[in-house]
């Protein structure tokens, strides 16, 4: 059926385009004025993410991120906090795998203090004993609680189980007991003289304002932070194809919902297949009327929802299937999953199918670049990764060249069902049917 | 305040002879349009026994309508590159498409198509269907999750029996396994009429032809009574202290008073007394409780605004080694002393600068939940007048710190609700 009337063509989408300038230090800073609302976004970005992390202190570089905000050389965290929330200003850090990143958003009348504030906490962090102290055993206190998330236990188990032992993405993020346990205030400090660094930051401003206004005090503020160049981080290494499917049951007894994930390592950010494997994705899992979302939601009534997504970092990041079904259905569900990652190797996908991935994808684009932190956050990737500045503007062009071709090459190199790791965190009843499907012994773990 | 010019958002008003009201604000600055449409019926207007239903309903509309074949509201959207979501509240239930502009037709056309034409493409195939997928949503958002539990025996402990914030909006399994596919053909019958909705479209459009696509698109549904709907209901608050073993690791603590209604006298002054005392790391309780004291893992505290009548809560989990009867008691003495001097004027200026700010980001969106077309059906709903942003903004301009206290004494004055959230077997943790 079609539809009774014509739509427009769609309007081809406007990719924002930035200015830039350098500041005294050598740090660029990535403009793009939005004068429509008096709103600023502001985003420092450093090379100091977790993939810097000692092989023992995984959580090294996430706990530095939080101290941001917890005090610096001239006032502690409560006063710090107190005069960025008295602007009206929210103030962010974060630190993922690959970047670190402080962001601030306030209105465009409070900018100039609220920028003092950021660049205080970028050059001058304390560190100090008692504020790490507190934030560590409130890491601990969380991964007490995460025994009782199943989505927690998931994610941890799938982890460790589909990377080798020692590899940096076999380790949450945020350390672990042993690891938080062994960090000391010193390590924060440390991680932050190694890997705050001039030579790798970045700013990006979007909002209600241009260069010429910034130029001045971002020069008087970030501009007068100094450091030592920091090294490259270390290389993330490959991971080979694990012999055959690994299965892992982390038992819930009388869970109503298995919590499952079925996947592997995936391929870096700069992988020559990321367009191909975009499309493969939406097709896959990546959007509502996607294969596993319909077969497991709408078709056959096991869960509110079903996703699977390629987590490319500067290393392999996992590329896994995730959802929440009913207990009974366990068995079946991933016996479908799997059904889904094996058809989209075998089979080309139509182009009835194929079109829609891709108009979902570039003509989707526009929302991406409605708000400041979208066009904010898609600057700072294209730095992090070395896309260059102009990625987005060809984005949509090579997301239109994948045909289906294309899509089951990339399939056939980066979706391995044969060798996947599949963890089910639910109860152990589940554990007979699920090693009938998956031709696999099942590891049973209790929680 | 400058900032406050941004907020009045200028639209067309127009109704429908079949009684659908039409909002249409133009918004040139990204070439998006939002189709928003909400339902003035929301869990409050179920029956004991058929909780859910509203929501359930909200799921069924989805799923396909006289001139949309099952599977294609979805795929015809993400074919255009639209994205679209709803939700089910107490009081309401909100529909809404954000697609690049050039496909506002489409997203027009959907909307009618089900609000005209959904019953009679229902079968029971998908309303079973439907139904397990709530029941999976009850599971994964409440049954299997730490504390998921809490809301629900919040709400019955808040409100008595029959009242119509006492169940939780995606309903009991019991009264999910019973629900009959009559039921949902005549909640749909009732409430899913033109004179029950308002619909409103912002983005990049001409109102001109938006009002010429809404009528050619919505025109030709029949119009029909307005079916009743809650608006009022006094509550006799009634104090209850409960405890739930869970599997949690940490016990947490919900407390609950009765308080004045959204937009009502009264709401402005507890949104800040919410914000003094928990938002942000020097707020009142958490400074004390999770960084100095590090009595608690974290802590929350806000006035919870609705139609009928509003509560505001506190909400706070214990690290191990404290009890909730310490925590309690801690939280109970820095209420009370907000509640006896109020804020200073610093903490004042902070609450109202970042309310301030939360205003104007809120404009950044044409669509989704919270964007442009979604407020101006909130503020139709709740205030009776789409554009009352800038009123909202000013109440809290309006406020002292001796009215914050007040409000706080009166609200705090009232019978609680004291539900503790306790690991299995350790009832010594809980608030008696």
């Amino acid at each position: 059926m079609t539809l009774p009337f014509r739509l427009p063509a769609p309007r081809p989408v406007t990719v924002p385009r930035s200015e830039r300038f350098t500041l005294a230090n050598g740090i660029t800073v990535h403009v793009v004025e939005r004068r429509a609302l008096p709103i600023v976004e502001v985003l420092v970005v450093l090379r100091a993410g977790a993939e810097t992390d000692p092989a023992h202190l995984a959580g090294r570089a996430w706990i530095t991120g939080e101290l941001f905000a917890e005090g610096t050389k001239r006032r502690d965290g409560r006063a710090f906090g107190d005069a960025v929330d008295t602007l009206g200003a929210t103030f962010h850090t974060r630190a993922g795998w690959d970047d670190a990143a402080l962001s601030l958003h306030v209105l465009r009348p409070r900018l100039e203090p609220a920028l003092e504030l950021l660049a205080e906490a970028l050059t001058e962090p304390a560190f100090e004993e008692a504020a790490f102290a507190q934030k560590q055993r409130e890491r601990l206190a969380s991964l007490l609680q995460e025994k009782s998330e199943p989505r927690a236990l998931a994610g941890n188990a799938f982890a460790r189980t589909a990377y080798p032992a020692g590899h940096p993405y076999a380790r949450p993020l945020a350390g672990t007991e042993a690891s938080i346990g062994a960090l000391t205030a010193a390590d924060a400090a440390a991680h932050y003289r190694e890997w705050c660094s001039t030579a790798s930051a970045c700013v990006v401003v979007v909002g209600d304002t241009s260069v010429a206004e910034l130029a001045p005090v971002l020069e008087r503020t970030i501009g007068s932070w100094r450091t030592a160049l920091a090294a490259a981080p270390p290389a993330i290494p490959a991971v080979p194809l694990q012999d055959g499917p690994r299965v892992v049951l982390v038992e819930r007894a009388g869970a109503p919902q298995a919590e499952l994930r079925v996947g592997h390592p995936g391929t870096p950010r700069r992988t020559p297949a990321y367009f191909p494997l975009a499309v493969l994705n939406t097709v896959v899992g990546g959007a509502f009327t996607s294969r596993i979302n319909m077969r497991l939601r709408e078709e056959k009534g096991y869960t509110y929802g079903a996703r699977s997504g390629f987590s490319h970092r500067h290393g392999p990041g996992p590329f896994v299937v995730s959802t929440a079904v009913e207990a009974a259905a366990t068995a079946d569900s991933v016996s479908e999953i799997l059904k889904e990652l094996v058809r989209i190797r075998e089979e080309p996908v139509g182009e009835v199918e194929l079109e829609r991935a891709r108009r979902y994808l570039t003509l989707g684009m526009a929302r991406a670049f409605e708000g400041t932190s979208g066009v904010a956050e898609h600057i700072a990737e294209q730095v992090v990764y070395g896309l260059g500045d102009d990625y987005y503007e060809h984005f949509a062009e090579r997301i239109r060249a994948v045909d289906a071709v294309a899509v089951q090459a990339a399939a056939r190199a980066h979706v391995h069902p044969a060798h996947a790791t599949i963890v089910v965190v639910a109860d152990g009843a589940v554990a007979a049917e699920l090693g009938e499907v998956t031709q696999s012994p099942v590891t049973r773990v209790s929680e | 305040m400058a900032a406050g010019a941004h907020l009045s958002l200028p639209y067309m008003d127009l109704t429908l002879d079949n009684g659908l009201r039409v909002l249409i604000h133009e918004e040139h600055a990204v070439p998006l349009a939002c189709v928003n449409l909400w339902y003035h019926v929301g869990s409050k207007d179920e029956v004991p026994g058929r909780t859910g239903l509203a929501h359930l309903f909200e799921h069924l509309m989805f799923e396909g309508s006289l001139n949309v074949p099952a599977g294609k509201f979805d795929q015809w959207l993400e074919q255009e590159g639209g994205v679209n979501n709803g939700s089910t509240s107490a009081d309401r239930t909100n529909y809404w498409e954000t697609v690049p502009a050039h496909a506002l037709e489409l997203a027009l056309f959907l909307e009618a198509d089900r609000l005209g034409g959904m019953l009679p493409a229902l079968t029971r195939e998908r309303f079973e269907a439907q139904r397990d997928v709530v029941r999976n949503e009850r599971r994964q958002s409440y049954e299997n999750r730490p504390y998921g539990l809490a809301s629900e025996l919040l709400s019955a402990a808040l409100y008595p029996p029959g009242h119509p914030y006492s169940w939780p909006t995606i309903g009991y399994m019991k009264d999910l396994d019973g629900m009959t596919f009559e039921d949902a053909l005549a909640f749909g019958g009732m409430h899913y009429t033109p004179p029950g909705a308002t619909l409103a479209i912002a983005g990049a459009v001409d109102a001109g032809e938006v009002e010429r696509l809404v009528r050619k698109h919505f025109g030709g549904i029949p119009g029909s009574a307005r079916a009743a709907t809650l608006t009022e209901l006094a509550v006799q608050p009634r104090a209850e202290t409960l405890v739930h073993e869970d599997d949690v690791q940490l016990p947490r603590l919900y407390l609950g008073w009765h308080s004045p209604a959204m937009y009502a006298p009264g709401d402005a002054e507890l949104d800040v007394a919410g914000v003094v005392l928990a938002h942000g790391r020097a707020a009142r309780l958490q400074h004390a409780l999770v960084h100095e004291r590090e009595l608690a893992q974290g802590v929350a505290c806000y006035q919870y605004s609705a139609l009928l009548s509003s509560t505001f809560r506190v909400v706070v989990t214990a690290r191990p080694g404290t009890t909730l009867q310490q925590l309690h008691d801690e939280v109970m003495a820095m209420l009370h002393e907000l509640a006896a001097d109020g804020p200073t004027e610093r903490e004042l200026e902070r609450a109202r600068n970042g309310i301030e700010t939360e205003h104007i980001d809120a404009l950044q969106s044409v669509g989704g939940f919270g964007g442009r077309a979604d407020r101006l059906n909130s503020y139709l709903f709740y205030a009776g007048d789409p554009d009352y942003a800038g009123r909202d903004l000013a109440r809290y301009r309006e406020l002292d710190p001796a009215g914050v206290a007040a409000r706080l004494r009166e609200c705090i004055a009232k019978p609680a609700v004291r539900l503790s959230v306790v690991p299995r077997g350790r009832t010594d943790l809980a608030v008696t």
